[in-house]
């Protein structure tokens, strides 16, 4: 099932992302016919499966790194996970999930939402925003905020929204700002390794293909082992991805997805630096497709817990481990 | 391009209780003063541990029980040797022959060789070293000088083989030598012979290591006679076998966890309420264990399930090096404490710390170079 869904989306994506939708994308365009293409797949769906819907889930996101899809499809699936947990029915169309960001501050009284979420993804795009704010979820209308556009390392909105009125609906929330960022991370680790395997294969095939010194620069040592460092850390993250995917809903999520969100930022920063010095100079114009993805890797590597974040928190779980506990600790989750 | 395949593995729950069977063993035996973790790096030889190992049924595990194995699965024998490395049992002794040499005879020996060998590996009575590297031939194997002459009734050995870990403790080593012309290509004409150690004409030397210890050796083989039926395999397919089972010699828990112990202590120095800069590093190094494990245990369940995962088992080496030596690496910029040598001390941090650091270069060395594996791996990716 969960291949199905990855080849489904992949298909999807390789067909309608190319460079002139990225640059409409990066411009200002907002994608409408590849929403529509998703939606009617039932891509932003993939949780409602009881069974197998993390899997699918982090299918479609890893399908979506691949192919550096410039619409909000993580916010959009985990915003349709909280609502449906939350019981509240799911607004029609793309969505934004706020608070992403730590430094944000809200409040939910006697009805109403007021303060501002940071960095939210296609905040002025989305047909709806779903917010946490004082243990209820929040639905608000978003022509009812004020948004100021912002953009990400990557060219993708990145907005600022400030609300301070009635929303459309609420709930009591099915989990808290700690929760939702676990979930966030998994996302973006998901979406790091979409992404690196991407690069891996470009700049393995530029390797081949660009030639000086009369012969293939992948036929250089120092080069062959730069792919292949970046090979191993691909092939890291897309364990760890794994191993997080088959926790999130388990006991053990915090350790597994603390541990995707690391190995995989750590990864996604030495791929695009692999990447890019195997590639030269033409990596680095804006007319070649790489920096797509090297860009949103260096986006999402600090979106939801940059490493450092999530290595501290680890560091103080195993601290509360103690040395003794720790192997049978990670032996048993 | 070829992609890098890690099947999910889970362990299956029965795992569990012999998880706590080992654990429970090597805490009883603690406290009998069988063994006890030393202040040295990884892992020690111990003979008699060996063999109380062999009587609890862990050295062998995989094998028919018509050979002294156990039947049991590939992921048990994982569970069980991981737990031996994380609490620094003394396994040394009978490592090679468990992991290598065994499976070899398994595979290639004749029916003669199985019953004459197994049986006494699986209780841990005769240990096997590894004889492949030269003063002239390290990563370019193929290249090695040692020769085997055939005459009546056997082979007539000559050539020196360096590096040698475990010959002075060992009864049989594992030897490849050229006993025929590099034809129709440099890799053919070498066989494999279990090489008595005990045989006339076998000498072997110390060499002493940086850290001080005698781990490995020199044997100098002079005109060495074995019969026919030390010749492991057929003739002339020394490489071919060799080669064969590089995925199990690769991906193992050892390779990711020989400095656990320092992690370990190091997350002790940093107590219950660690600061951000000891934190961040444990907490690190704990994200990449858990991954190193996770790529570890999926090729032990694809290695199981028949495949051959070589190109997977040089990425989980070459990584899981790395992760090793940076352990130490990091330990002396956090650590309240620098590295010094403590002689005989077993649980003292400084003197885990400076272990870790001495033996650190012989990580990324033994087993295939970090540059070897590099190489295998671009090959895999299509680049050569
Ligand atoms: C602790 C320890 C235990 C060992 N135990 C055993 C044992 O029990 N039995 C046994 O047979 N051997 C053993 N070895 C030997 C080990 O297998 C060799 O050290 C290893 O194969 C490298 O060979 P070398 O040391 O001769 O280095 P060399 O092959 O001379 O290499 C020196 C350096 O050059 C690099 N290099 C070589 N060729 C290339 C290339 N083509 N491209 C790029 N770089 C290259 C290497 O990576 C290395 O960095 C042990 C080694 C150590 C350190």
């Amino acid at each position: 099932m969960t291949d199905l869904v990855f080849e489904t989306a992949d298909r999807l994506f390789r067909d309608a992302v190319d460079k002139d939708l990225l640059d409409a994308a990066e411009a200002g365009t907002f994608p409408r016919e590849l929403w529509r293409a998703v939606a009617e797949t039932g891509l932003v769906e993939a949780f409602a499966d009881p069974e197998t819907g993390i899997a699918d889930a982090g299918a479609v996101l890893r399908a979506a790194g691949r192919h550096a899809v410039p619409l909000p499809i993580a916010e959009t699936l985990l915003a349709r996970r909280l609502l449906q947990r939350a019981g509240l029915d799911a607004p029609e169309g793309p969505l934004a999930l706020a608070p992403a960001d730590p430094r944000d501050r809200a409040a939910f009284v006697e009805g109403r939402a007021m303060g501002t979420y940071y960095g939210v993804a296609w905040g002025g795009d989305a047909a709806a925003l779903v917010l946490l704010a004082d243990g209820e979820v929040l639905v608000a209308d978003p022509v009812r905020t004020r948004i100021e556009p912002g953009r990400s390392l990557a060219g993708e909105p990145r907005d600022t929204i400030t609300i301070d009125g009635p929303v459309l609906a609420h709930a009591p929330a099915p989990t808290d700002v700690a929760g939702l960022r676990l979930e966030g991370a998994w996302a973006r680790s998901l979406m790091m390794l979409g992404a690196m395997e991407t690069v891996l294969d470009v700049a393995v095939t530029y390797a081949n293909d660009r030639v000086q010194f009369g012969r293939p620069i992948g036929k250089q040592q120092s080069i062959q082992h730069q792919l292949a460092l970046m090979a191993e850390e691909v092939a890291a993250s897309s364990v760890a991805a794994r191993l997080a995917t088959e926790r999130l809903d388990g006991p053990e999520a915090f350790l597994a997805v603390a541990a995707a969100k690391i190995r995989c930022g750590e990864a996604a920063g030495k791929a695009a630096e692999y990447a890019h010095q195997v590639m030269g100079a033409i990596g680095f114009t804006h007319e070649h497709t790489l920096h797509h993805f090297t860009r949103r890797l260096w986006t999402w590597r600090d979106e939801y817990g940059r490493e450092s974040d999530w290595s501290i928190e680890l560091g103080r779980y195993v601290a509360s481990v103690g040395a003794d506990g720790l192997w049978p600790w990670l032996t048993r989750a | 391009m070829t992609a890098l395949r890690f099947d999910p593995t889970n362990l299956p729950p029965e795992t569990a209780a012999l998880r706590q069977e080992v654990r429970r063993f090597l805490a009883e035996e603690r406290a009998r003063g069988s063994w006890s973790p030393r202040g040295d790096f990884g892992t020690h030889p111990d003979p008699a541990f060996s063999r109380l190992i062999g009587a609890r049924g862990w050295i062998g595990m995989t094998w028919p029980r018509a050979y002294g194995g156990h039947e049991r699965s590939g992921l048990e024998r994982y569970v069980v040797t991981e737990e031996l490395l994380v609490s620094g049992a003394p396994v040394t002794a009978h490592w090679i022959a468990d992991r290598q040499s065994g499976p070899l005879i398994l595979r290639v020996g004749t029916e003669a060789q199985k019953q004459r060998f197994l049986p006494r590996i699986a209780r841990g009575e005769i240990f096997f070293c590894i004889g492949m590297s030269e003063p002239d031939s390290g990563s370019d194997l193929v290249s090695i000088r040692t020769r085997g002459t055939k005459v009546d009734g056997g082979w007539r050995i000559t050539g020196r083989k360096v590096w040698t870990s475990n010959a002075h403790i060992s009864d049989y080593a594992i030897t490849l030598v050229r006993t025929g012309p590099p034809e129709p290509d440099r890799h053919s004409g070498l066989s494999q012979f279990i090489l008595d150690l005990k045989a006339p004409g076998v000498s072997i030397r110390p060499i002493r290591n940086l850290a001080g210890h005698h781990d490995f050796n020199e044997m100098v083989l002079d005109d060495v006679f074995l019969a026919d039926d030390l010749l492991i395999g057929q003739p002339g397919d020394g490489w071919k076998q060799v080669t064969s089972e590089l995925a199990f010699e690769r991906s193992g828990p050892e390779r990711f966890l020989s400095t656990y112990r320092l992690l370990a202590a190091l997350v002790e120095q940093g107590g219950y309420d660690p600061d951000d800069r000891m934190a961040e590093q444990t907490g690190r190094f704990v994200a990449h264990l858990w991954a190193l494990r996770g790529m570890s245990l999926s090729i032990a369940g694809m290695l199981q399930a028949g495949e051959a995962p070589n190109l997977e088992a040089a990425c989980v080496k070459d990584l899981g090096n790395s992760f090793e030596r940076a352990i130490p690496e990091v330990a002396r910029l956090v650590a309240p404490t620098v590295p010094l040598p403590v002689p005989g001390a077993n649980d003292d941090f400084a003197a885990i710390q400076a272990e870790a650091v001495l033996n650190a270069p012989s990580i990324t060395l033994r087993g295939g170079t970090r540059e070897i594996l590099r190489g295998i791996i671009a090959r895999g990716l299509g680049l050569r």
